[in-house]
């Protein structure tokens, strides 16, 4: 799951000034799941920028718009209206946006920002958040992420600033680690508390060079890839 | 005398701050430190406070030294990562600082510049580490260094809590913190002093000197204030209703100021003075105090 969010209207027509057709491009996985840009949302945008004086040449919605395979066979047989539009806006993530931008020889818009869910990667996301670190804590921690739990991702015990319990970012926040020391308080291990953690090895957290070009388990062969013509 | 053979020798030590403006106008730091200059032990300076921009600590620590007073260099770890802040402590000794207090610091989103990217590389535990190993004469990738620092490092610690979590993690940390080289303690503003006799005892033991936080009130809303807002601030009513009935506030804020240091002489091993704007009323407050 990857939560994105549309951007305001003035910055798509921002994007669209001085083009006068459009092909819109939605997303049935993620972005309808964000409501940014599923078939409710790609239906009130057509008629958005016709409103706003634009002749739209076609409106759909893939399943995946990050699968390229499968963006380009389900745009094949419309073609003509993705030739006969100046652009694509794309309503979806950063993901599919680019996958759409590498597989048609068009000019693609981003029409929705990606948000960062702070960890939230789980296929079924609960409250449960993993920034992928390299270098896991949770067994100091009672199986809760200080990073993620954490504003200030703090690994040595909570700052000062929490109120009542909660985060003072947010009053609706649990202060990250009063929740920690509640879990390692009922499983009987207030002892880790006192255990000093060093500076994190933040090169573990970033991704290594070769996935910083493309991801190592990519689905497709980079060189081989035909555009959608 | 300075701060570490203050400390070191048990006198009461009294120290206070200095909070740098937003801008290069320095008279008043400098007024300021004539003033306190021979009254307190050290004055710290703050680091970017509540995280609103504004002139930065160590110059002001080399002008409060200029002037003759022991500076506290305040470092936080909410704007640099590990490279700068040694750096920076680097920097600091050169400069004849021999005090720092180490910090998390406060979320920039609370501050003046919200887009701000917090940087919290390290954390006030992990600083105070990196500050033994400079003195140490190596950095925390394990470097030698061409001449090492000789710094009196120092943590804060909030001695009133609202849950049980939060008082026991702020005791946990404060061993963490001097296991890692804490030599001293500056706490959040103090107002009941049985409470903070509670904290005394608790910590009674650990070995490292406390000094007390006092911040003067100057009203009823900022006493309020700071109780709705101040984490680990408790002013009792009682206080509040002296401040209330007074006719004269700043002179009974300041009353209140020195009564609490007086109580609290007994207890730990001296006070650190928060006036926030009224640093000029400090030889004021040490004099009511018998200090």
């Amino acid at each position: 799951m990857i939560v994105s969010r549309q951007k305001p209207l003035e910055d798509i027509l921002g994007y669209l000034e001085g083009e006068k057709s459009v092909f819109i491009l939605g997303c049935s996985g993620c972005a309808e799941a964000s409501g940014s840009g599923g078939p409710a949302q790609v239906a009130e945008m057509k008629q958005t920028l016709e409103d706003n004086g634009k002749k739209i040449t076609g409106a759909i919605t893939i399943d995946f718009l990050c699968q390229k395979a499968l963006v380009k066979s389900r745009l094949r047989p419309r073609t003509a209206q993705v030739e006969g539009a100046d652009s694509i806006l794309v309503m979806t993530c950063g993901l599919g946006v680019q996958a759409v931008a590498a597989s048609v020889n068009k000019v693609c818009h981003p029409a929705c920002d990606t948000v960062n869910m702070g960890g939230s990667r789980a296929e079924w996301s609960g409250v449960e958040r993993c920034m992928e670190c390299g270098e896991c804590l949770l067994d100091y921690t009672g199986g809760i992420c200080p990073l993620t739990a954490c504003t200030k991702s703090l690994t040595n015990g909570a700052c000062g600033g929490a109120a009542n319990g909660k985060c003072e970012l947010d009053p609706a926040r649990d202060c990250g680690w009063e929740l920690i020391y509640r879990r390692l308080k009922e499983k009987g291990q207030l002892d880790k508390i006192k255990v000093f953690i060093p500076p994190k090895d933040y090169a573990k957290m970033m991704p290594s060079p070769k996935m910083m070009s493309t991801a190592l388990w990519a689905l497709e062969q980079f060189d081989q890839e035909e555009k959608v013509e | 005398m300075s701060l570490r053979s203050a400390v070191e020798s048990g006198k009461f030590a009294i120290t206070t701050e200095v909070g740098p403006l937003k801008g290069t106008d320095i008279t008043e730091i400098e007024e300021v430190a004539g003033l306190l200059h021979g009254r307190v032990d050290a004055a710290n300076v703050t680091d970017q406070q509540s995280s609103v921009m504004r002139l930065g600590s160590m110059a002001v620590c080399h002008l409060l030294k200029e002037k003759g007073l022991d500076p506290v260099f305040q470092v936080t770890c909410r704007d640099r990562n590990r490279l700068a802040l040694q750096s920076d402590l680097l920097s600091a000794h050169v400069l004849g600082i021999e005090n720092v207090l180490a910090l998390t610091g406060d979320l920039p989103s609370l501050g003046d510049h919200p887009q701000a990217k917090p940087v919290y590389d390290l954390d006030s535990v992990q600083l105070l580490w990196a500050i033994s190993r400079l003195n140490e004469g190596l950095d925390i990738a394990g470097n030698e260094l061409h001449g090492k620092t000789g710094f009196f490092a120092g943590a804060v610690v909030t001695p009133e809590a609202d849950t049980e979590a939060k008082l026991e993690l702020q005791l946990a940390k404060m061993e963490k913190k001097i296991s890692v080289g804490a030599r001293f303690f500056q706490t959040q503003a103090v107002y009941d002093v049985d409470a903070f006799a509670k904290f005394m005892k608790r910590v009674d033991g650990l070995g490292a000197p406390i000094l007390a936080g006092i911040i003067p009130l100057k009203s009823v809303g900022m006493a309020r204030f700071m109780n709705k807002n101040v984490s680990g601030v408790f002013v009792p009513e009682d206080l509040i209703d002296r401040m209330a009935k007074a006719e004269d506030k700043a002179a009974t804020g300041l009353q209140i100021a020195a009564g609490l240091i007086r109580d609290l002489k007994g207890l730990c091993q001296g006070v650190h003075i928060m006036a926030i704007g009224w640093e000029k009323k400090v030889p004021a407050i040490l004099d009511a105090a018998g200090l």
